[in-house]
């Protein structure tokens, strides 16, 4: 190309535009051309504040550290002791997130329970029910009571260590379910009550209980269906936090599950994934707030969710006063979703090793998201029940290390005094102070 | 006949005796007395008992059951039989909002009306109502059938699977994908049987059969304003 016409007058640079950047114009293309929303797993893929933007001051003069490997630092937490007879005991701060049998292979399934087994943690169901490989493999296994009750059945929920009634996911808040049609196999069919091949919508909304008053009536019967053994939980995604929280716990809970805009799903609308909820490290603080405001710190437990990769980050959200922290999309990253490995099948399939989000179309090179017998004999359960498990250990190490740096001898003694943020939103939201400075955003109006 | 007094014994005490029956049990009739719109009576049985509630029940009544035989002698509060998997329910006055809420088998019978939602995403349950049900009712019901004597309200079936519809009366709308189906004998016969077992008068010609036009069950955007 010249950098002139033939008058001689110079051409502009090409110049792409902020707005209708290339990727813009490829979803209104793609949307041109099929009349039907983009649908897709994972979680937010655009940037937001996140635990990336905090760090930990670590010790000084006035704050000594302990030794590294002499010097205990408890990880254990107790998660379901406000009302349950058998209250969940974890050996690590790291559950692992339900996530649907439908969604995830049998065998996808059982490797989460082997890991979570190995690390002295529980593994949750999903929407679909329970399968018997994931509660053989699961020596505790929180059950989640959602609004679609596919594969819900008395016996199950009287085999969970735990309930946990899903009210909202932070990939959706406010939205259901969808599983289309090339993902229902004969099992995942029978065990939904719904005919083989078709696409599933997953309701919204529970369909025999609306609002806070109904939620207590709600659980009420599901303590006496189970006898007031097992603890029940309440998930919500991260949409009113202060309030989310402050009216689970009125309504009973015993944990409460928080879920954050970042984290995972098998299959929702895009525009729901990118543009519905709040960022996880905005919700922290407003919950911790409501369970102090009731005086239920602590009393009852608080687990985050969405978008939890490391120690660090376990160790940040618990700085921000979660009891725990669970994870999704970290633990499938750890049986092998999106491993390069598989380069040359992404590619085929229009995408790249870490950008593959089509978990809903049931392809996965990786034999994880899917329920194709052939694609699932790629994958072994028990090698990826290893790798979790390593997975887990080196997280509860890193978050371990962080504490013991910080001086403290439990996980939960982590506080926000340890944090500065790096920017002003992490501030904001954190409510630490922006490094180098005193000071955050709204900290005088407190 | 075993007794129970709600009132002084309380909830737990109550569930808990009545989880306590086993399938060999021979204390296999019990009455209970002043229920007065309590929640969550009688839930989770799994036990072939029979269990009388002599007046009105609040949310959750029989929520879950299995096997057990619930008679409510009075109304019954929202989403009783929820889920239920087998067993039988008869109500003698009205059901509130969402009954048999994803039930999975079993029978329920409604001397009076049903209210909204009824059946709602129902899993395989049969539910026969003597007289009117509400607006929204077996929405994204799957499997099952829901047996009107009286009318339905509005968007009866919306979004539906698999469960079937027989309306003797009027039906104010239909919703979502739900349309008219032709009665042929083996839905003479079923209602003929249905019919019978809830102890209900009525001729199985006069019911028109409602279920899924199936147009919703793959993605079409010809049909993107439905969902
Ligand atoms: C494949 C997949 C399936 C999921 N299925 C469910 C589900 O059935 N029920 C639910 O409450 N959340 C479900 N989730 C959300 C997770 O429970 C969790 O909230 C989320 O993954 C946490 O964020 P993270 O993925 O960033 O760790 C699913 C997530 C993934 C990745």
């Amino acid at each position: 190309m010249k950098d002139h016409d033939a008058r001689g007058i110079p051409h502009t640079t090409p110049r792409q535009s902020a707005t209708f950047s290339q990727d813009v114009n490829s979803d209104i293309r793609r949307a041109a051309a099929t009349g039907i929303y983009d649908i897709r797993g994972g979680g937010a893929k655009r940037k937001v504040p996140h635990f990336d933007d905090l760090l930990f001051m670590g010790a000084s003069i006035s704050r000594y550290p302990l030794e590294g490997y002499r010097e205990a630092c408890n990880t254990a937490v107790t998660l379901g002791t406000r009302h349950a007879e058998n209250p969940i005991e974890l050996d690590i701060p790291i559950t692992i997130a339900g996530m649907s049998f439908g969604a995830l292979s049998g065998p996808a399934k059982e490797a989460l329970g082997r890991g979570a087994n190995a690390a002295g943690t529980s593994t949750t169901t999903g929407d679909g029910g329970m399968t018997p490989e994931e509660r053989g493999h699961s020596s505790k296994l929180v059950y989640q009571y959602l609004p679609s009750r596919y594969g819900m059945n008395p016996d199950d929920l009287r085999k969970a260590d735990a309930i946990e009634i899903v009210v909202g996911q932070g990939a959706k808040p406010g939205g259901g379910g969808m599983l289309l049609g090339q993902k229902i196999s004969d099992r995942v069919a029978e065990m939904r009550n719904l005919p083989k091949g078709i696409d599933q919508r997953s309701a919204c909304r529970h369909p025999d209980w609306t609002g806070p008053d109904d939620l207590e009536i709600k659980i009420l019967e599901l303590r006496e269906i189970t006898g007031w053994k097992v603890p029940i939980y309440v998930k919500v995604a991260g949409a009113r936090p202060y309030f989310d929280t402050t009216l689970a716990v009125k309504a009973g809970a015993d944990v409460v599950v928080l879920d954050g805009m970042q984290g995972g799903t098998a299959a929702t609308q895009d525009v729901f994934i990118e543009h519905v909820g709040q960022p996880t490290l905005a919700c922290i603080r407003p919950a911790v707030q409501a369970l102090q405001d009731l005086d239920m710190h602590r009393e009852v437990q608080l687990v985050i969710s969405g978008g939890i990769r490391s120690g660090a980050d376990v160790a940040k959200a618990m700085a921000l006063g979660a009891d725990a922290v669970a994870i999704g999309t970290a633990a499938l990253i750890a049986l092998g979703d999106n491993d390069p490995k598989w380069e040359a099948e992404y590619n085929a399939l229009g995408t790249t090793a870490g950008a593959y989000d089509d978990w809903h179309e049931g392809q996965d090179p990786a034999g994880i998201t899917t329920q194709d017998p052939e694609l699932m004999k790629r994958f072994d359960p028990i090698e990826g029940g290893r790798r979790l498990k390593n997975y887990l250990k080196v997280m509860t190490l890193e978050a371990q290390t962080i504490a013991r740096a910080c001086g403290k001898n439990d996980m939960r003694n982590l506080e926000p005094e340890d944090l500065v943020a790096l920017t002003m939103e992490a501030a904001a939201m954190a409510q630490v102070p922006l490094a180098g400075t005193s000071w955050w955003p709204g900290k005088d109006s407190m | 006949m075993q007794s129970f007094d709600l009132e002084t014994e309380g909830l737990r005490a109550l569930n808990k005796t009545l989880h306590a029956q086993a399938e060999t049990t021979n204390q296999t009739v019990w009455e209970i007395t002043n229920p007065k719109g309590s929640h969550a009576i009688a839930v989770g049985l799994d036990a072939p008992i029979e269990v009388n509630v002599k007046g009105s029940t609040g949310y959750y009544c029989a929520g879950m059951n299995k096997q057990a035989t619930v008679h409510i002698h009075g109304s019954a509060g929202p989403g009783t039989g929820e889920n239920m998997m087998s067993g039988k329910i008869i109500i003698e006055g009205d059901a509130s909002q969402y009954l048999g809420a994803t039930a999975h088998g079993g029978l329920i019978v409604v001397k009076g009306n049903a209210s909204s939602r009824c059946g709602i995403s129902m899993k395989g349950v049969n539910i026969v109502v003597q007289g009117n049900i509400g607006h929204m009712s077996a929405f994204m019901g799957q499997s099952g059938n829901l047996v009107v004597l009286g009318d339905a309200g509005d968007a009866l079936g919306d979004s539906c699977y698999e469960a079937r519809f027989f309306v003797r009366g009027a039906v104010k709308s239909l919703g979502a994908d739900c349309e008219k189906k032709e009665m042929r004998p083996e839905h003479i016969e079923f209602l003929k049987d249905i019919l019978a077992e809830a102890g209900m008068e009525a001729k199985p010609e006069e019911f028109t059969r409602y279920g899924s036009a199936r147009n919703l069950y793959n993605f079409d955007v010809d049909n993107a304003g439905a969902y």
